[in-house]
C-alpha cells in the first residue's frame, strides 16, 4: 500500500494532446501507471498514445471509470478544469500547472466546499511535482528513477528538493512509500498536515520527511498537528534560511509576508513539536538515516 | 507588481468611487509647480513617488505654502534616492513627484486588504491606529487591529462594512462613506486581482469627511495576463535592473547582495543552494529558476543575466534534472563559456535525467569548470573559488 496512488488508480490526464501532458502521460504510462484515457476540449473521439481522448472530464469518467485526473492545463484554463474534475466525480487530482491567478484559487476551493465531504475530491497542488508511489505508479513530472520502493514517506513544496531528498535517501539504501508534492502556490488543495496524516494511518510508512519553505502558514499548523497526533518520527528541512524577507523567490508562496513565515521560526516550531531538524539541504537523507536507525522509546 | 501611490488613486477615486484630495502629476520642477497653480489653495504636498512605504521619513514628503515651496521641493526631490526599509540599501530613485492639496486632518486610521493564506479569502484589516506601518500598528496596538473576511462566493457584505465601521468609533454621518470606501476596495482588489490594497492614513478630514491621503496597490503577477491596462503601469525605474532584464527573458531571478552568481531549476533547489552557500561562509549574489526543459540556449541566457551584475566572481550551477535533461544544461554551460568568453570561476553539479551524458560534455570540453556531485560539494568548491579570486584581487 501506500497513500493517495497505486496500481488500481484508473488515471486521465487533462491537457492529454498538448506538448507537456504527452511527454508526461508517456513517461507515465512507461512506469506502469494505469492511463486510461486525457481530456482536451475539441479532440473528442481521437485516438492519444493509444488512448481514447474525451471532450469532457464527464464524459471520459462514463467511458473508462477513470477515478483520478493529472491536470497539465495552461494558468488561465486550469481552475476551470480542477473544478470539471470535482463536478465529474474525480476523486483525486493532481494539477501540475504553476502560474494560476491566487483569486482563482480562491473560487476553486469555495467551489469545492459544494461537495459534502465524503465526496470531496482531494486536490494536490497547484504549481507542484505530483504524486509517485515507487514501483506501482507515477502521478506527476519527477524523474522516476531515483526512487527506490521502501517505507519513508516524503511530502514537500518544491519538485527539485523533493528529488534531492529522494535521491540522498536512495544513495542510503532508504526506500520511498510514496512521494507528494504539494506545490509552492499560496492556495494549495491538499497541506502539509493532510498529507502527514495519511502518512500517519498508512500501515506501509514509517517515517516522513517533510521538505519546507518561507511563507505561509501551512508548516506551523503541522507542527501543532505533529505535536498532537503524529506517532511516526519525522524529519524536515525548511528552505529559505538565507531568503530576505518580503521579496518573493521563486515560487508565488514562497514571500515572508508574516511573523512566523520565516525559516527560522518555522524550524523552531517543528523542532519544538519534536521534529528532527535536517539543518541544510545536503543532509535530508543522513539524518534520515539517524532518525531510523535510532530506536524509539516506547 | 506594484504600483505608484498616484496610479491607485486615480484607479481607485475612478474606477471604485474612492474620495482622494485634489492632485496632478509632475516631471519636473516647473510642472510641478504649474500642478499647485492649477489645484489652487496656499497649501499642498509634494509627494516622492517611489514604490515604497514610509516614504515621509524618509524625507519623500514635502509641505510647501507657497509655488516656490514647491517648486524647491520638487527639485530637490528629482533624482533623488530614498531608502526606506521596504527599499533595502540601495534605495529608489525618484522619477516622478505627486503634488496635493493639503488637507487638514482629525483622525488617521488604517485600511488593508490582503489574501489571507490561512482563510484562503480576502481579509480586511481596519486600525483606529493609522499613520504608523501595519508592522508596528500589530506591534504597539494590535488591540486595534479589526480583521473580517471575505466569502468569495458573494464577496464583502455590507454588514461586515458596518461592523469595521462601528468598529473603528466613526460618526454616524461617516458609517455611510466609509461602507463605500470599504465596498470600494474589496470590489477594487477583486475585479484587478489585486494581492494587496492599503489605504494609510485614511483620514477624517476637519469637516468630517473621509480621505484616502495615501494609497498602496500590488497586483498578482499570475493574473496580469487578463489586465492589461494594469501591466501598462508598470515603472521599471522601480525595478532592480538585473531583475528586469531577467522577467523580460521570462527567468524568476532575485537580485541579493553576495558574490557568488547561480543559476538552479525549481524554486525550493534554488533556495537551497543559497541556504548552502550561506552555511559554507559565503553569501550568494542571486536567486535564479531556470525552470523546467532548459535547453542550451536558455543556459546561456541565465548566465548573461546572472552576469549583468557586476559584482558576481563565481558562477555556480545547480541542476537536478527531471524534466531537464543534464546533457542540454552541459551543451549550455560549454556554450556560455565559449560565447560569452567567460574567464570566471565556474562550478557546475549535475544530478537526475542524463546525468553521465551530462558530466562528459563537460569533461571533453576541456573547460577548467569545477564539477561537484553532491550539493555540499558544490556550495563547498563555489565558496573556495570566491575566496582565491578575493585573495588574488588582493
Amino acid at each position: 500500500m501506500a497513500i493517495l496512488l497505486d496500481r488500481s488508480n484508473r488515471v486521465l490526464i487533462q491537457g492529454f494532446t498538448g506538448r507537456i501532458g504527452s511527454f508526461h502521460a508517456e513517461q507515465m504510462i512507461a512506469y506502469g501507471t494505469n492511463v486510461v484515457g486525457g481530456v482536451t476540449p475539441g479532440k473528442g473521439g481521437t485516438q492519444h498514445l493509444d488512448r481514447p481522448v474525451f471532450n469532457t472530464v464527464r464524459g471520459a469518467v462514463a467511458e473508462t471509470q477513470a477515478d483520478t485526473a493529472v491536470i497539465f492545463v495552461p494558468p488561465p484554463f486550469a481552475a476551470d478544469a480542477i473544478m470539471e474534475a470535482a463536478d465529474a466525480g474525480i476523486r483525486l487530482a493532481i494539477c501540475i500547472t504553476d502560474g494560476i491567478p491566487a483569486q482563482d484559487m480562491m473560487g476553486v476551493k469555495r467551489f469545492m466546499r459544494r461537495y459534502p465531504r465524503a465526496n470531496r475530491m482531494t486536490l494536490i497542488g497547484p504549481n507542484c511535482a505530483g504524486i509517485i508511489s515507487p514501483g506501482q505508479a507515477l502521478a506527476g513530472i519527477m524523474p522516476d528513477q531515483i526512487y527506490r520502493e521502501g517505507r519513508v514517506g516524503i511530502v514537500g513544496r518544491s519538485g527539485t528538493l523533493g528529488y534531492e531528498a529522494a535521491s540522498q535517501m536512495q544513495a542510503l539504501g532508504i526506500g520511498v512509500s510514496t512521494s507528494v508534492g504539494i506545490g509552492g502556490d499560496p492556495i494549495n488543495g491538499s497541506s502539509f498536515r493532510d498529507i502527514l496524516e495519511r502518512f500517519q494511518t498508512d500501515p506501509d510508512t514509517d517515517a516522513v520527511m517533510m521538505i519546507g519553505e518561507i511563507g505561509g502558514p501551512q508548516e506551523a499548523e503541522a507542527a501543532a498537528y505533529i505535536q498532537a497526533r503524529m506517532t511516526k518520527p519525522v524529519v524536515a528541512y525548511v528552505a529559505g534560511l538565507s531568503a530576505p524577507k518580503g521579496r518573493r523567490m521563486g515560487h508565488a508562496g514562497a514571500i515572508i509576508t508574516a511573523f512566523g513565515e520565516s525559516a527560522h521560526e518555522k524550524v523552531e516550531a517543528l523542532g519544538r513539536a519534536g521534529v528532527t531538524i535536517a539543518p541544510n539541504p545536503s543532509v535530508m537523507g543522513e539524518t534520515m538515516a539517524k532518525v531510523l536507525h535510532t530506536p524509539r522509546a516506547a | 507588481m506594484d504600483i505608484h501611490e498616484y496610479q491607485a488613486k486615480q484607479i481607485l477615486s475612478s474606477q471604485f468611487g474612492l474620495p482622494v484630495p485634489r492632485g496632478g502629476l509632475a516631471y519636473s520642477p516647473e510642472q510641478a509647480s504649474y500642478r499647485a497653480l492649477e489645484i489652487g489653495g496656499d497649501c499642498w504636498v509634494v509627494k516622492a513617488q517611489i514604490h515604497s512605504g514610509a516614504r515621509g521619513r524618509a524625507g519623500g514628503v514635502r509641505i510647501c505654502r507657497s509655488e516656490t515651496e514647491v517648486w524647491d521641493a520638487a527639485a530637490e526631490l528629482f533624482g533623488k534616492r530614498l531608502v526606506t526599509h521596504q527599499t533595502g540599501p540601495a534605495g529608489k530613485v525618484v522619477y516622478r513627484v505627486y503634488v496635493e492639496e493639503a488637507v487638514p486632518i482629525e483622525r488617521e486610521l488604517y485600511l488593508g486588504l490582503v489574501l489571507d493564506r490561512q482563510s484562503e479569502r480576502v481579509m480586511l484589516v481596519a486600525s483606529a491606529a493609522g499613520g504608523m506601518e501595519i508592522e508596528e500598528i500589530s506591534d504597539a496596538e494590535p488591540d486595534s487591529l479589526i480583521r473580517c473576511s471575505a466569502d468569495p462566493a458573494v464577496g464583502l457584505q455590507g454588514f461586515q462594512a458596518r461592523e469595521i465601521a462601528f468598529g473603528l468609533g466613526l460618526d454616524t454621518g461617516q458609517i455611510g462613506q466609509m461602507n463605500e470606501i470599504l465596498l470600494g476596495c474589496y470590489r477594487a482588489f477583486r475585479d484587478l486581482d489585486a494581492n494587496m490594497v492599503e489605504l494609510n492614513p485614511l483620514v477624517i478630514t476637519d469637516r468630517g469627511r473621509l480621505l484616502v491621503l495615501d494609497a498602496k496597490m500590488s497586483f498578482d503577477d499570475n493574473a496580469l495576463f487578463r489586465h492589461p491596462a494594469i501591466s501598462e503601469l508598470r515603472d521599471k525605474s522601480q525595478e532592480d535592473k538585473r531583475e528586469t532584464y531577467a522577467a523580460d527573458r521570462g527567468l524568476a531571478y532575485v537580485g541579493l547582495d553576495g558574490e557568488i552568481g547561480c543559476i538552479v531549476n525549481g524554486a525550493g533547489l534554488a533556495m537551497a543552494t543559497l541556504d548552502m552557500i550561506k552555511l559554507a561562509g559565503g553569501d550568494a549574489a542571486n536567486f535564479l529558476d531556470i525552470g523546467g526543459g532548459a535547453a542550451p540556449d536558455r543556459v546561456v541566457k541565465a548566465f548573461k543575466c546572472v552576469l549583468t551584475d557586476p559584482k558576481v566572481k563565481v558562477v555556480l550551477v545547480n541542476i537536478f534534472a527531471g524534466i531537464n535533461r543534464c546533457d542540454w544544461v552541459a551543451e549550455g554551460v560549454v556554450k556560455a563559456v565559449r560565447e560569452l568568453k567567460l574567464d570566471l570561476p565556474i562550478v557546475v553539479r549535475l544530478a537526475g535525467t542524463h546525468v553521465a551524458e551530462g558530466q562528459k560534455i563537460l569533461q571533453e570540453s576541456g573547460l577548467p569548470l569545477g564539477v561537484a556531485t553532491t550539493l555540499a560539494d558544490a556550495a563547498a568548491l563555489s565558496v573556495a573559488a570566491w575566496r582565491d579570486t578575493i585573495r588574488l584581487s588582493a
